[in-house]
């Protein structure tokens, strides 16, 4: 499962004067509400990203619960008070179907 | 002497159900978090309790920002942030998808309470937001006009 993220941190701003990294990530994911029929007429079974998590170096800050009502390659920003340049940003989905992908970035400056 | 493939066979087997009893944990431990009923209810009502949404009150401290008007409900781009003191969580639903919980964001140890997504939307609607804040719930919501399905 490789390369089907993508993911930015930037930290506007500095830490001492409260500055907040901004989180911008793209996953590649079907995202199947199981409602939907292909040309065939057949029912698509559901297939999405029930559980997604991020980390600031390895300390939890927020975790997703998703149903089916996400945009296909689900995107997301997140806002993180406290991180430094430098800092590992870590992101992990699950879907219903058990695959899973987890992503790293370092926070740069903007 | 038994067949190389016959061997083979077995040797996939053990294989495959060594990796499939490795699979099941992280799936179970996963159902533990995901609220399935939640997530399948599809009245608006049911999915907010099942969330464990009790009285909640309007605020005009969650900010929604999305469009008044949708052409395509496959993507519709929504903003939320709350500037409600000790915010934990903001749920979104949009009241008439076939099922109107879309996500529940829970935040910790520094992540402030605002976050971009897209969601699907089947017709015109309410987005209703709830935010979770220590024992209390409070709400806000916008309607956008929907002109093509994005349920599919």
């Amino acid at each position: 499962m490789q390369a089907n993220m993508k993911m930015r941190a930037k930290l506007v701003g500095d830490t001492t004067s409260g500055g907040v990294t901004e989180v911008k990530v793209i996953m590649s994911h079907p995202m199947e509400t199981g409602r939907k029929k292909d040309d065939f007429g057949v029912l698509i079974p559901a297939h999405f990203i029930q559980l997604v998590t991020a980390t600031l170096n390895d300390k939890p800050v927020l975790e997703i619960q998703w149903g089916t009502g996400i945009s296909k390659n689900p995107y997301l920003t997140f806002y993180l008070k406290g991180a430094k340049v430098g800092d590992t940003i870590s992101l992990t989905w699950h879907d219903n179907l058990g695959a899973t992908a987890t992503q790293d970035i370092a926070v740069i400056q903007s | 002497m038994q067949p190389n493939n016959i061997k083979r066979r077995r040797f996939l087997g053990v294989i495959l159900a060594s990796s499939a009893s490795a699979l099941l944990l992280p799936l179970r431990a996963m159902a533990a978090i995901w609220n399935k009923a939640a997530f399948e209810a599809g009245q608006l009502d049911k999915a907010q309790k099942d969330l464990g949404v009790s009285g909640e009150t309007p605020s005009k401290e969650i900010e929604i920002i999305a469009p008044d008007r949708a052409e395509n409900g496959a993507i519709v781009q929504l903003e939320v942030t709350s500037r409600i003191p000790n915010t934990e969580a903001i749920a979104i639903f949009v009241e008439k998808n076939p099922t109107a919980l879309i996500g529940n964001y829970i935040f910790t140890n520094g992540a402030l309470p605002q976050i971009v997504t897209r969601i699907k939307m089947a017709e015109t609607s309410d987005i209703k937001i709830v935010v979770k804040a220590g024992d209390q719930y409070y709400s806000n919501a916008k309607n956008v006009v929907v002109l093509e399905n994005g349920c599919g």
